[in-house]
């Protein structure tokens, strides 16, 4: 405790103007912007799957499996963030139990569970399930009973049966596509609902988190798919990279687009507020809203992109320039995650002052442990990879 | 041999039962007057506070002995109720200030600042009949009871933060005792026995006027009729109650 109250001693010092005494303890910190950040890459990622699956985007299908994996890695650790800060972890379970039905915050270990237990693990099985009947057939020893174990018990592999999961596959991916959108939707309400915050408090809260997640989602699957490709030794697919590239490039127009409306309505209905978040955007968050959101986070990778698809540089550089694009998508939606998360907590509800952030390296809430948390879910895509690899079945065919 | 002991039995509960009627009617008769004064019923209360802004001396004390009776951290980021100073400038610019929460008196203004004119805010928890905190506890923690006092239940608290977001008034903080929200409860354990608020108690110009909504014999009764009310951010549609007479329109 005592290092807390040192904390907001320092804290202390810096703020300007007025702010209510309580507000001098900022309550969420970087975990709650790892929080959506990570949700919105697994939400990203189906999206991504599910245009493969339903709209029949052949050039994107080596990516399928690949950014189904990514989902499912992602969203396992998505909620590891959540229950780090909070100060009872171990009551977490009352959610279920009893949860608050008034609650926004009450629906996500539902939102959660549905999306993880009805869609993508269902989707995975499904479209895994002929390979862990052939894989547990084949292999020997320990792996042998881990693929009879996922695959239940099921032995049919006859063509009836193969047909049945591409139909499965189709329906849930029908069904995912609404989840996906809900999930990262939902994650935008709950900061879009809070009226007692003007940073927050938007009606396109939602729609913008969904797009800022798609963008973040594309541009992650197109970097794991660079990396893996090259680590593999195989050819790379240039028809597959374009056409990420594309699809990254129109939702990064979509979401500079929905971020720009926003902005312009903001200014334009200029209410009680909007003296305070002109200052805390052209001081506090100048670097991290206009610098890396904007610029090196939105503008930069669409011109590279655009470089990319329209102009005749060779194929490699191509890639390269895509990758960098893809890198630099997800420092801006990283940075997106922070303004929003941080951003709306540096000014005081009484719109008289600002108050700051100061991260802390040690820690439950500080940098090794968002930096970890940030490893965590490569570190299980690496181990669901191994375990259901996503290319056997293309290279085989 | 069994005859002896019964007989001894029998002298043993010929001295106990007196003994026992004794003690049973000693509770009987708590029992009795319990009853004569009735138990505490939530339903027949509907507290509320009012704020004469213009009695405020800034002087303090009822932050101070909030603190004293909720046993609330000393230390100035933890406040169930805290005062603010306004000062409106000779240009028309309010410049607010609310050192310790108020706790000690306020420092004179800086010498040579052109102050139109000064006024002193208590602020706490709104006791919203509308309440955004209670709205998105995830898991019920905070609640309105029927008196219409906001409570956390601490046992039950998650520690997620969100109703510390969810306040527009800045009242709730997280105890960093028990990680869990806290906030004005209106001293429950007092009204709940007849007494006044702590802040209430203590204050020098009865400022603060604790009562009933419903009885027009209460002093906060008086106070509505005779004074212009105000609420705190009513765009918010929170339906405070913590009523303030004669408020600036600076304050929020």
């Amino acid at each position: 405790m005592s290092e807390l109250l040192e904390h907001l001693q320092a804290n202390l010092q810096q703020v300007t103007g007025y702010i209510y005494p309580n507000e001098i303890e900022l309550h969420w910190s970087l975990l709650i912007v790892i929080y959506p950040y990570v949700t919105g890459l697994v939400a990203g990622a189906f999206i991504l799957a599910s245009l493969v699956e339903v709209f029949k985007v052949k050039e994107v299908a080596s990516t399928y499996r690949l950014a189904l994996l990514t989902a499912l890695a992602f969203l396992i650790a998505a909620p590891l963030p959540l229950l780090a800060h909070l100060g009872h972890p171990e009551r977490s379970f009352q959610i279920f139990l009893t949860p608050h039905l008034r609650s926004a915050m009450a629906m996500f270990g539902f939102v959660y569970m549905w999306y993880l237990m009805l869609v993508l693990l269902m989707e995975i099985w499904f479209e895994y399930r002929a390979d862990l009947v052939r894989w547990s057939n084949e292999r020997r020893g320990v792996m042998k009973l881990v693929y009879w174990a996922l695959s239940l018990g099921s032995r049919d592999l006859s063509e009836k049966a193969v047909r049945f999961d591409r139909k499965a596959v189709y329906a849930i991916t029908l069904v995912g596509i609404p989840s996906a959108f809900l999930l990262h939707g939902y994650v935008g309400f709950i900061f879009g609902s809070i009226k007692a915050n003007p940073w927050w408090s938007s009606v396109l809260m939602p729609i913008v988190f969904l797009f800022s997640a798609i963008v973040s989602g594309i541009a992650l699957v197109l970097l794991l798919h660079y990396v893996t490709t090259m680590f593999r030794r195989v050819k790379p697919d240039m028809a597959c990279f374009n056409k990420l590239a594309s699809f990254l490039m129109y939702a990064l127009i979509i979401d500079l687009s929905l971020e720009t409306l926003d902005f312009i309505h903001r200014m334009y209905e200029s209410e009680e507020s909007i003296e305070i978040l002109a200052q805390l955007v052209v001081t506090k968050l100048f670097i991290s809203l206009t610098i890396v959101q904007l610029l090196l986070g939105t503008i930069v990778p669409i011109v590279l992109l655009a470089i990319g698809r329209f102009s005749r540089i060779p194929e490699e550089v191509k890639r390269v320039v895509f990758f960098i694009a893809a890198l630099l998508v997800q420092v801006g939606i990283f940075s997106t995650r922070w303004n929003v998360v941080i951003g709306g907590q540096l000014f005081s509800k009484s719109l008289r002052g600002l108050t700051v952030f100061k991260m802390q390296l040690g820690g439950i809430e500080g940098l090794f442990m968002g930096i970890a948390l940030l490893i965590l879910p490569f570190v299980l895509l690496w181990i669901l990879i191994k375990i259901l690899p996503p290319w056997d079945q293309q290279e085989a065919s | 041999m069994s005859k002896d002991l019964k007989r001894r039995e029998f002298l043993a509960r010929f001295i106990q039962l007196p003994c026992a009627a004794m003690v049973f009617g000693a509770v009987g008769t708590g029992d009795n007057k319990a009853a004569a004064e009735g138990p505490y019923r939530a339903e027949d209360h509907l507290y509320a506070m009012g704020i004469q802004v213009d009695r405020c001396i800034g002087c303090g004390l009822c932050a101070e002995a909030c603190k004293n009776e909720n046993n609330v951290l000393k230390e100035p980021y933890f406040f169930r109720t805290w005062i603010e100073r306004y000062s409106i400038m000779m240009d028309g610019e309010a410049e607010v200030d609310s050192p310790r929460g108020g706790i000690g008196g306020f420092p004179p203004l800086e010498e040579g600042s052109e102050v139109m004119r000064s006024f002193f805010v208590p602020k706490l928890c709104n006791q919203c009949d509308k309440p955004p905190c209670v709205q998105v506890c995830p898991v019920g923690a905070t609640f309105k009871t029927e008196d219409g006092v906001i409570l956390v239940d601490e046992s039950y608290c998650i520690g997620c933060r969100y109703c510390v977001q969810a306040c527009p008034y800045g009242a709730r903080y997280i105890d960093p005792r028990t990680l869990t929200a806290d906030k004005c409860t209106f001293c429950y354990q007092r009204i709940t026995k007849g007494l006044l608020p702590a802040c209430v108690e203590v204050c020098p110009t009865q400022t603060r006027v604790f009562g009933e909504l419903g009885t027009r014999s209460s002093p906060l009764h008086r106070m509505k009729r005779q004074s212009s009310i105000q609420v705190l951010k009513p765009a918010m549609n929170t339906e405070p109650k913590v009523l303030y007479s004669d408020l600036d329109g600076e304050v929020r």
